[in-house]
């Protein structure tokens, strides 16, 4: 076992164990960062990599005098989630501050919303990995803004023992939504993998609905994990923890399952838990207690005064519900359907990210089986020893229709697609520019393949003793040496039809 | 002498004669500005004076001009304004240490729209730390003496640009009124001052005090100089989303209307009684005496939230102001200072800057603020304020169904001496009584000298006017100032001492 | 109804950050101990039936496209700044020893 960072508590339960005795409660927020030209409050850009601080105006600097303004895109952005979200849209609602001192936070408050949240009351049916749905539900989704970002320099490069930081106030003011859920319940030992699968739907949806890129690599989704155990479903809940950078889905499936089996432990040592944050620590596998706040969070809410309130008028609510694209599970109902794929074929699609891949694919001209197949096969066996996404591997949809339809063709056949499609992988262009360059098509020539199988026959006579014989199978042998003979790159039902001719002949 | 009368003349008389060709804008401003070196030292209405930009922006008016461009009305009169506006690379301290040299890297909407009008800006005015105060006596640098009795304050927070119009140091200026920081100064010191509608003038640019009660507007000498001054800030602005779409119109045509036609006006019974000088009323009611003789309509109207106003004010106010004051912590911009023991951090620099920067009245509102808005205490403070402001708003409604415009004495002293109040935070936040009713409830208000009180000290005149009705307290002031004008002789400002130093 | 204490404003003043030596903390005590009883009237007629007022006028929907427009200078921002490097702000290590 991995020495605990917590020196308080005891050694980690095993997890089973623990989920055996104690009962999970889950919350689990999410920020999504919206995909805005401009910011929340003001016109500067959203940028990526520029300078620091050149991407500001005095309002996303907190400069004396500066105020908000209500980015539109912002707030459609916001409605098209709640309803994503089955949420209900507020009739009216208002922004409040947020007051806390951090260099990151320019006003030294944060512009958010408190108690009318713009959506509410909403839920998620998640689907598991074996099928089962979830229902997650929502208790709010509401509007505020990023922080700057700070550098520290010095010291370990983490907060902790920093000499003194860097603030760039670039990220300052981009618009954020922030997703609560209601108490998770019922999940038990399968808590960490609802987790998971909450914040990969939520993945999805944002990217299905336009609002945000949604990479949790690139901080687009931030997800924090409260934790509790109690003693059973009956019982009250217990104290919980909020474990805050969890920066990948499977760090949220594993800090989960870490931190039921340390509350397990210290409960079971008769100790108590601290309601506090917690840091995850992907390396170590561990969460670690974080910095104690002496302010026991007194934000002093209140509502905006700079800011006039948000009625989005039914009417809008329901136009923006007209143009909701096709949400995720429904899209993949229906493709399961059009592929005529079983449950499990389609979980299985989902599960390994093939889905939009299989779909461009067939919409370049395959059919879904032949796409099933390129993606859920080879190139998922790539894709595993190379360690990357399916979706990152360097080929796209359209190469694999084209390679696909060079097979149908006759063309080349599946030994000499897949060396066409690893010089497609390796860059080497397109597949037919690699069939061209490696010189990979099925030699049709008739007379070139006839001097092939007469210098098989001729080198193999007691074969052909066999086949004369009865043997009908023992051809193979002869179509193996063309093969060999033509680098694989023979028709092998036209080579056996050259050798029944010839033997027969 | 010529110089002295461009520095004695209203803003309207400076306009007509720029363009009549009579003076120019470099003659008016310098005339101003020599004034300023002259006065001022005794007076210390101005933290900063921008003599170079004044006089570029005054010669590209004339320019403009000579070369036969159409210019605003205004353009080529100086103006004065409040150091709580922020002004592009212009030193802009709020009155504090803690922006003590601070250079704005942009200007207010209110001052970009001086400067198409073409008004050269000629300084930055004092003012109570942080628009804090009822007497500027609370400025970091030192206060602002009133040109009546350089012993007394002359009102705040914006006692630097009453002082300034009334010492002839600038023909008109721009204040802040969040709970009277303009008209009160104008009572105290015979000048005229005007609270527009909330929302009428854009705030982007202006340092929040409370972002629900700031408003800017016009200080002036006349009623018709603060309308035209009016009509070039009180336009819609896309940056503050507080911003009417709809400002209020037709203010100059309403200060050059010269009758009342029947006009009802309410006397308000709560603001007037005990706690108001002798002096103070005596004046008012004569001023009302005056009106009902031109033609008005005088009831007596009573507003009984009006009791409670003060004291949701000092809620409402601390709480916003404690929040709009957390930037100024010395990470982004202004003083920084460090702890002089201990560790030295964030935190630790943030709490040893304000602790250093701000002075006792701010420390004292920011605290109140935090507590009012603290977690247990919210309801009981900040949200029944929030109360009393829905019945205030009531009470002003049910008035103007009486009365077409309410009055009252603006403030119930006449200008103190320093010193009288300033250990007593209680007795000064009293001097805003009767002006702070009108920030809680988002109307306009407007007052002017109605007289000298019997310690031949100047009185104002409180107008209050529905939200969006600006034009009416125009109309009325107007009328006010010219029959209190003929009775007298000539303007209350030439009753003041006279300030040139002598040679 | 409440009293402002010495406790009470030290604690206020460490969540508003700002520094207070002993004699401004009690100073302050006595001062807004008057005016917190002061203003405490307000609750004589804030009833449960009367409404909030937050704005002064009834304004909703204030909102803006969601277009790019100028941005400050760097070095002009950079200027005001107490501690500056490359391009940054530089500001105090943000956390003292681990209270």
């Amino acid at each position: 076992m991995s020495q605990p960072h917590d020196v308080t508590s005891p050694s980690v339960q095993d997890y089973e164990d623990a989920v055996r005795r104690y009962d999970p409660v889950l919350g689990i927020e999410v920020h999504v960062e919206l995909g805005t030209a401009s910011k929340m409050f003001d016109g500067a850009p959203q940028t990526f990599g520029a300078e620091p601080n050149t991407a500001v105006t005095p309002v996303s600097l907190g400069l004396p005098g500066a105020l908000p303004v209500v980015n539109a895109a912002a707030v459609e952005y916001a409605i098209r989630i709640g309803l994503a979200l089955n949420c209900e849209i507020a009739e009216t609602c208002r922004f409040a501050r947020k007051n806390y001192f951090y260099p990151d936070v320019p006003k030294n408050f944060q512009t958010s919303q408190y108690d009318e949240p713009i959506a509410f009351d909403g839920h998620l049916d998640v689907e598991l990995e074996d099928g089962e749905i979830f229902r997650v539900e929502i208790e709010r989704a509401h509007m505020e803004e990023d922080a700057g970002k700070n550098t520290h320099v010095g010291g370990s490069g983490r907060i902790h023992g920093a000499e003194y930081s860097l603030v760039d106030y670039n990220r300052a003011g981009i618009p954020l939504v922030e997703i609560v859920t209601k108490p998770i319940v019922g999940a038990r030992e399968r808590a960490p993998e609802v987790a998971r699968a909450y914040v990969s739907a939520l993945r999805d949806i944002f990217r299905s609905l336009g609002v945000s890129e949604a990479r949790m690599e690139r901080g687009n989704v931030r997800a924090d994990v409260n934790v509790s155990l109690r003693d059973s479903a009956d019982a009250a809940f217990g104290t919980r923890t909020e474990t805050k950078n969890v920066n990948s889905f499977r760090s949220i499936e594993r800090a989960v399952r870490h931190e039921i089996s340390r509350q397990a432990g210290v409960l079971d040592a008769g100790g108590s838990i601290t309601q506090e944050t917690r840091h995850w620590h992907e390396d170590t596998g561990v969460t670690s207690p974080g910095r104690v706040k002496s302010d026991a969070e007194d934000y002093r809410y209140f509502p905006e005064p700079d800011l006039v309130p948000l009625a989005p008028s039914r009417e809008w609510v329901e136009q923006i519900r007209a143009g909701l694209p096709e949400l995720p599970s429904v899209r993949r109902r229906r493709l399961q359907a059009e592929w005529e794929l079983s449950d499990a074929e389609m979980r299985d699609l989902v599960n390994a990210g093939a889905t939009e891949l299989v779909e461009a694919t067939v919409a370049a001209g395959a059919t879904p089986a032949a796409a099933r197949k390129w993606w859920m096969g080879e190139l998922a066996r790539t894709a595993k020893s190379d360690g990357v996404a399916l979706e990152d591997l360097p080929v796209r949809p359209e190469h694999i229709a084209e390679l696909q339809s060079l097979v149908d063709d006759g063309r080349l056949n599946d030994k000499l697609a897949r060396q066409a499609l690893a010089g497609v992988l390796a860059g080497e262009g397109s597949p037919e520019e690699v069939v061209t360059a490696r010189g990979l098509e099925i030699v049709s020539d008739d007379g070139a393949l006839e001097a092939a199988v007469d210098e098989a026959i001729a080198a193999n006579p007691d074969v052909v003793e066999k086949i004369r014989g009865g043997k009908v199978q023992a051809a193979g042998a002869l179509v193996g040496a063309v093969m060999k003979a033509t680098r694989g790159q023979a028709d092998a039902g036209k080579v056996r039809e050259i050798i029944f001719s010839r033997v027969e002949g | 002498m010529a110089e002295t009368s461009l520095t004695h003349r209203s803003a309207a008389d400076l306009a007509d004669l720029l363009r009549r060709g009579e003076t120019s804008s470099v003659e008016v401003t310098q005339a101003h500005l020599d004034r300023t070196a002259e006065v001022d030292p005794a007076v210390h209405a101005y933290l900063h004076v921008n003599a170079e930009e004044a006089l570029a922006t005054a010669a590209d008016v004339d320019a403009r001009r000579a070369a036969g461009e159409d210019l605003h009305e205004l353009a080529g009169v100086p103006i004065a304004v409040k150091d709580v506006v922020v002004t592009k690379g212009q030193v802009t301290t709020a009155g504090s240490k803690i922006l003590e040299g601070w250079i704005p890297p942009y200007d207010a909407t209110l001052v970009r729209h001086l400067r198409a009008s073409g008004m050269p800006i000629l300084g930055k005015t004092n003012l109570d730390e942080f628009a804090m105060g009822s007497s500027t006596e609370h400025s970091a640098y030192g206060p602002t003496r009133n040109p009546w009795d350089l012993e007394r304050i002359p009102g705040g927070s914006g006692g630097g640009s009453a002082a300034a119009v009334a010492a002839h140091l600038a023909p008109l200026a721009i204040g802040t009124d969040t709970g009277g920081s303009i008209r009160q100064p104008a009572a105290v010191t015979g000048t005229v001052g005007v609270k527009p509608t909330y929302g009428g003038v854009s705030r982007y640019g202006l340092i929040a005090l409370a972002s629900s009660l700031d408003q800017a507007g016009p200080v002036s000498r006349t009623v018709l100089d603060s309308a035209l001054l009016h009509e070039v800030i009180g336009v819609h602005d896309p940056l503050d989303s507080t911003s009417l779409t709809d400002p209020a119109g037709g203010l100059v045509d309403a200060a050059r209307a010269g009758d009342l036609a029947g006009m009802r006006i309410g006397v308000v019974r709560e603001l007037g009684g005990e706690g108001y000088q002798p002096g103070v009323r005596a004046s008012f009611d004569h001023a009302v005496d005056l009106l009902r003789g031109a033609g008005a309509d005088v009831v007596e109207v009573s507003c009984p939230s009006f009791d409670y106003a003060l004291a949701a004010y000092y809620l409402i106010l601390p709480a916003e102001a404690s929040s709009n004051l957390a930037k100024f912590d010395g990470m982004r911009f202004g003083l920084r200072v460090e702890p002089e023991e201990g560790p030295v951090t964030a935190e630790t620099v943030m709490a040893a800057t304000r602790g250093a920067g701000f002075g006792d009245e701010v420390k004292r509102r920011i605290i109140l603020g935090t507590h009012a808005l603290s977690a247990g205490y919210y309801d009981a403070y900040y949200g029944s304020a929030q109360k009393v402001r829905t019945l205030i708003q009531r009470d002003f409604a049910a008035a103007f169904e009486l009365a077409d415009v309410l009055v009252s004495p603006t403030a119930p002293t006449t200008a103190f001496r320093f010193g009288e109040k300033v250990d007593d935070p209680l007795a000064m936040y009293l001097n805003d009584v009767a002006t702070i009713p009108a920030n809680l409830a988002g109307v306009p208000g407007l007052s002017l000298p109605s007289g000298l009180s019997d310690d031949g000290l100047p009185v104002g005149f409180q107008v209050l006017a529905p939200a969006r009705e600006d034009a009416r307290l125009y109309r009325v002031g107007g009328v006010l100032e010219r029959l209190l004008t003929d009775e007298r002789g000539g303007p209350i400002l030439d009753r003041a001492p006279d300030l040139e130093v002598k040679a | 109804m409440s009293t402002i204490s010495s406790d009470e404003v030290a604690r206020v003043a460490a969540l508003a950050r700002i520094a207070l030596n002993q004699d401004e903390i009690e100073r302050l005590a006595g001062e807004l101990d008057v005016i917190a009883n002061a203003v405490a009237r307000v609750g004589e007629v804030a009833t449960p039936d009367v409404p909030a007022t937050s704005h002064p006028l009834p304004l909703a929907n204030v909102m803006r496209p969601d277009e790019v427009t100028e941005t400050l200078d760097v070095h002009e921002v950079m200027a005001s700044a107490p501690q500056a490097e490359d391009g940054m702000f530089a500001v105090p290590q943000i956390l003292g020893e681990d209270a």
